[in-house]
């Protein structure tokens, strides 16, 4: 496949945008049981706010990819049969509903819902309906890729998965740059559990590469015309100039070159970040730190250029030479 | 129920791309708007169609053979393409199995043709909308037309009668019949998409002699050739002489 800018950027920053938001709420459950120090509403308010940005960042880059980005209203019509629909209707509920979280820390309104005198209960309960959204916002946005069952790089468990954790990963690296900004008592929290988000996403997406790199493609070129021959060549594709088939499915680079995209991102992903975030830590670095959220962001676009190159369509079948 | 579908006999494709052409007149005439060209006379030509015709060569030199290989959308029965789209712009007709795109619904998201195992959707670089074979849905109904006509451009183009068309439900049609006595199969049928359009396998006529044909073990003639010889018994013959 030809990767498309614009889908690199909506998956990687709603990605982080929704690992944030993920590591704000985590936060603010612990301490509501205590089993972390209560923080002040603005180290949630900016949080929130700074996740709303990745989202609308995200969603701004998706419309560059519509031909007509002013039908895309439309887009949320058939959510029965279509991940991508399902994924335009919960993407605008997690943005409000993290929107919303932001709000009521910020305004810092207070209803004894459930009459046991705890604070914070209606945030809690906001941020409770905004996580439930944001997992099904990585659940569609995995599964539209993974339901295609004609990309088999991507029609698999593991591109879920890796959505998830390679957008949680980034997600809380960032809450730990931003807790050592506001709130220094949690730079430990997250920077752990974003260390142990990168390394299970490390596992993931390597059991990917390992999974893609044995893939039997179900079709070759003779089911694709019908002919039973061991030796079968195209001679002409119909066209001399290119097509939309050409261009669409074709990324055009050497195999070298995407050999060399897929080790820049292994390196820049993984362990930079992890060895940035615990030198962060141990130093008390927020340069350190922001500078880790920024490597792994970097290197997850390399990620996502390679995940859609990696995908081999089965109508490149049908066009192999001019 | 009907499903419309083109019957392709590779055995007589001669590949001469008039289908192509006439597809291209066609559809870019219509009340849809015009198929997107871009430096149609000049180097890079590029453009959307509908239907392609390409070539390959089956075989190692010398024992070689052409095929010339018309592709087009081939309205599967069951379209991978029509669940994914998010607007509904792609669906396929209830009344004869048309897979169509409303051009006025789409959002040119391109999901569809990633859906397509077959390649048979092309993103029109001018409109911004996805395109594909309509099987000329705008002109098989059309009764302002002689009822000859009323087929497909590509399949009234064809000078060697390689594109049959007609409804592949219908066990008495003509490409039914096709299909079912001169071994019309599918493309990618591992995906299961149930494509309506099938293709007739190249077929060598071969004349097929038997070496007992050349040399006939019951030859009369041979039979003189290994008769006893003659009597020189006085036989009923010779008294009537």
């Amino acid at each position: 496949m030809h990767p498309a800018f614009s889908v690199i950027f909506l998956t990687t920053l709603i990605g982080a945008g929704q690992g944030l938001f993920l590591a704000l709420f985590s936060g603010q459950t612990y301490s509501a049981v205590n089993l972390l120090p209560a923080q002040h509403s603005s180290f949630y308010i900016i949080g929130s706010l700074l996740a709303v940005a990745l989202l609308i960042g995200g969603l701004a880059a998706s419309f560059f990819h519509l031909g007509h980005p002013e039908r895309a209203w439309r887009a949320a019509s058939k959510w029965r049969t279509s991940w991508l629909s399902r994924e335009v209707i919960v993407l605008p509920i997690a943005m409000g509903l993290v929107f919303f979280y932001g709000l009521f820390h910020w305004i810092n309104w207070e209803v004894d819902l459930f009459g046991n005198q705890l604070p914070h209960q209606v945030t809690l309960m906001i941020g409770a309906l905004a996580s439930v959204a944001v997992f099904l916002l990585y659940l569609c946005t995995g599964m539209i890729y993974a339901s295609i069952k004609f990309l088999q790089e991507w029609a698999s468990p593991l591109t879920v998965i890796n959505y998830l954790l390679l957008g949680g990963a980034s997600g809380f690296t960032l809450a730990t740059a931003l807790a050592a900004y506001n709130a220094p008592t949690l730079v430990g929290f997250y920077g752990g559990w974003a260390i142990i988000l990168t390394v299970s996403a490390l596992v993931t997406r390597v059991l990917s590469l390992y999974r893609n790199a044995n893939i039997k493609a179900v079709s070759s070129v003779q089911t694709a015309i019908g002919i039973r021959h061991n030796r079968v060549q195209q001679k002409a594709m119909g066209m001399m100039g290119g097509s939309y088939n050409t261009r669409e499915y074709f990324h055009g680079k050497t195999a070298a070159f995407l050999k060399s995209i897929k080790y820049i991102f292994l390196v820049l992903v993984f362990p930079i970040p992890v060895i940035l975030i615990a030198a962060g830590m141990s130093a008390d670095s927020i340069v350190l730190l922001a500078l880790a959220f920024v490597v792994q962001y970097i290197g997850l676009m390399f990620e996502r250029w390679f995940f859609f190159a990696q995908a081999n369509h089965p109508q490149n079948l049908y066009y192999q030479t001019i | 129920m009907t499903q419309l579908a083109l019957v392709i006999d590779l055995n007589v494709c001669v590949g001469c791309h008039a289908c192509v052409t006439s597809c291209k007149q066609w559809n870019t005439s219509g009340a849809a708007g015009p198929l997107f060209d871009d430096n149609p006379f000049t180097k890079d030509p590029t453009g959307t169609f509908f239907n392609r015709v390409q070539t390959f060569e089956i075989g190692q030199f010398p024992n070689t053979e052409t095929l010339h290989f018309p592709k087009s959308c081939l309205h599967c029965e069951d379209a991978p393409c029509v669940p994914v789209c998010p607007t509904g712009a792609s669906y396929k007709r209830e009344q004869d199995g048309i897979v169509l795109v409303d051009y006025d619904k789409c959002i040119g998201c391109k999901y569809c043709s990633w859906a397509c195992p077959y390649g048979a959707r092309e993103l029109d670089e001018q409109q911004q909308v996805m395109k594909k074979c309509t099987l000329c849905v705008d002109r098989i109904y059309d009764e302002s037309l002689p009822e000859a006509e009323r087929k497909p451009a590509c399949v009234l183009a064809c000078p060697t009668n390689a594109r049959l068309f007609g409804d592949v439900h219908d066990p008495a049609s003509e490409v039914s019949e096709a299909i079912r006595e001169e071994g019309g199969y599918q493309l990618m049928p591992e995906w299961g998409t149930k494509p309506a359009n099938h293709y007739l396998p190249r077929r060598k006529t071969r004349l097929r002699i038997h070496e007992d044909e050349l040399a006939r073990v019951d030859n009369p003639l041979k039979k003189e050739d290994i008769r006893h010889e003659t009597s020189t018994d006085i036989t009923l013959d010779d008294w009537l002489m």
